[in-house]
């Protein structure tokens, strides 16, 4: 039976491209799969697009496909990618023109659609707030529905060398040419479950060859520097090895797909896609080889009918500012300086919405509240620590003031502060809704030469 | 002895419910994760009130259990002021949990 031999060549949008290179050239692909969108990143794309309508696609898109497409089109890889972000046509238009400038005329480029469901989202409840979406008014930025595998097999099928799309669902991106490739049926679930787990295994690229992984004296990663990014050979049932170039850092071990299995998984055995309920309770993982792991007896069940949708809405501006303190009794004065700001910052009333301080190094990440031997280890006195304040503020202006303050430590504070640092951001947060999957009508077009003028 | 002699983990994030997953190095091993790394001792370990629930799945053939922490991240990664915002370092927190 014939293997799909399909790479991971990044895990989210700030991925390291030379392991993406490294895989295309040695990694024998039929396909190469860069997953880039977190849960917000779409939403800022499309606060991006709003300013300059020719924006909103993944801001390393020019830099990988400059760094891969000559390589995979030498070697008939295909390129299946979410990089399209919120505006998957400006992205293919781009990647239509580096390919043109790069020689590779015959590469057929398709952008997916129809994810984007922002005019349709208004009476859909959100889960977090239970009121319509359209109660945000302008504050609402983005809505996209994570979409399934079908047009990004009807784009492979109609003869697509690379796939751009915006939301899909990310094992999506990894499903899609299994479907093509092996014909699998839409409702043979137990297919679509070990797909999906391939999918999942494979993207957040490293975080399954070692990446995310490595605690000095625990848990060994040899040549983490170098390390390779992962790519699974899957036959035509489903069964895969994971496994990554011969020479590349890394390792892939039991241990690593099995974190890697778990990570953001809810209930194993109802891990929810739009194309099928997948079931990963009794998922097997074997070490066959060195760097090489079978996965098999992941299931499926039919998919629920709804899609998740992702809805983007300005939150307010996030105000931050962070001075560090050192040696005698330097904890003390974190927190005489954290208390300082609240104080101050008082003055700004209903402006800000929430405060959190912390003094890194002792509080900023919660600790075992236990009893117990660990929780009673006596702490010894930190030889420094860094206070930051961060406030959630509605203007931008009252969100200035927090660092503003944080800044004014130098002469208005404890002690013996340094190093101060300040930001202020816009808060685009994200809500969930679902949708029927019939109401998202998705597509794909493939994106001509002459476009590339356009 | 601490978790971290006989296991690892991972956490993952989706909104604002945290997942931690724990994995025993030696499969001799698993019998006394099951008994020892329970929802309460979870729930113990990161005090009241971090989480508004907390629910336990194992997979036994793989000797993980996955937690799943539900009002853990406060409020998610995308309005949470926290430094550590997608509560990545909690894994290792759990980690450290004598058994």
């Amino acid at each position: 039976m014939s293997v799909l031999r399909i790479g991971a060549g990044a895990g989210f949008s700030g991925d390291r491209i030379a392991p993406a290179v490294e895989l295309a050239e040695r990694g024998e692909l039929d396909f190469l799969v860069f997953e880039c969108l977190a849960e917000r990143t779409i939403a800022l794309a499309q606060l991006a697009r709003l300013k300059n309508p020719a924006a909103g696609f993944d801001p390393l898109l020019e830099r990988r496909m400059r760094a891969v497409l000559p390589v995979t089109a030498r070697n008939g890889t295909r390129i299946v990618t979410n990089m399209g972000a919120a505006n998957p046509r400006a992205a293919a238009r781009l990647v239509r023109r580096i390919a043109t400038e790069l020689g590779l005329h015959g590469l057929r480029i398709a952008a997916v659609g129809g994810d984007d469901v922002l005019a349709a989202i208004g009476p859909c409840r959100l889960d977090e707030t239970g009121a319509a979406a359209s109660a945000l008014g302008d504050r609402l930025v983005s809505a996209n529905a994570y979409i399934g595998v079908a047009p990004i097999v009807a784009a492979l099928d109609a003869g697509a060398d690379v796939v751009i799309c915006g939301r899909a669902s990310d094992p999506a991106l990894f499903l899609a040419p299994l479907v093509h490739h092996f014909r699998w049926r839409m409702d043979d679930w137990t297919r679509l479950g070990r797909g999906t787990l391939v999918g999942h295994l494979l993207e957040c690229s490293a975080q399954v060859t070692g990446g995310y992984f490595a605690d000095p004296g625990r848990k060994h990663v040899p040549d983490l520097a170098r390390i390779g990014f992962p790519l699974a050979e899957v036959d035509g049932d489903g069964n895969a090895t994971i496994t990554k170039v011969a020479g590349s850092g890394g390792r892939v071990s039991r241990a690593s797909c099995i974190e890697q299995l778990l990570y953001e998984i809810h209930d194993p055995a109802r891990y929810l896609q739009p194309d099928v309920a997948a079931d990963f309770s009794r998922v097997r993982i074997e070490e066959t080889g060195p760097d090489r792991v079978a996965v098999s007896g992941a299931d499926g069940r039919a998919a629920t009918g709804m899609l998740k949708i992702s809805v983007g809405y300005r939150d307010g501006w996030k105000g931050e500012g962070q001075i560090s303190y050192a040696g005698a009794n330097c904890l003390a004065r974190a927190e005489l300086a954290a208390s300082l700001v609240g104080e101050r910052l008082a003055d700004c009333g209903a402006e800000i919405l929430e405060t959190r301080r912390e003094v890194i190094g002792h509080d900023s990440i919660p600790r075992p509240a236990a009893a117990g031997p660990s929780a009673a280890r006596p702490a010894a006195a930190p030889h420094e620590v860094r206070m930051r304040f961060a406030a959630r503020c509605r203007t931008e202006a009252a969100a200035e003031t927090v660092g503003e303050e944080v800044e004014g430590l130098y002469l208005c504070g404890p002690a013996g502060g340094g190093g101060v640092t300040r930001s202020v951001t816009e808060i685009i947060a994200i809500a969930s809704t679902l949708m029927p999957a019939g109401d998202v009508e998705t597509g794909f077009e493939m994106v001509e030469a002459d476009d590339a003028a356009a | 002895m601490r978790l971290h002699d006989i296991a690892h983990g991972r956490t993952g994030d989706k909104g604002d419910i945290s997942n931690i997953s724990v994995i025993a190095y030696d499969p001799a091993d698993w019998e006394l994760l099951v008994r020892a790394v329970t929802v309460e001792r979870v729930a113990g370990h990161f005090g009241a009130g971090f989480a508004s629930s907390i629910t336990r799945h194992l997979l036994p053939q793989l000797q993980a259990m996955n937690f799943v922490l539900e009002g853990a991240l406060t409020g998610g990664v995308t309005r949470s002021l926290a430094l550590d915002a997608h509560g990545k370092c909690l894994a290792s927190v759990l980690l450290e949990m004598e058994i």
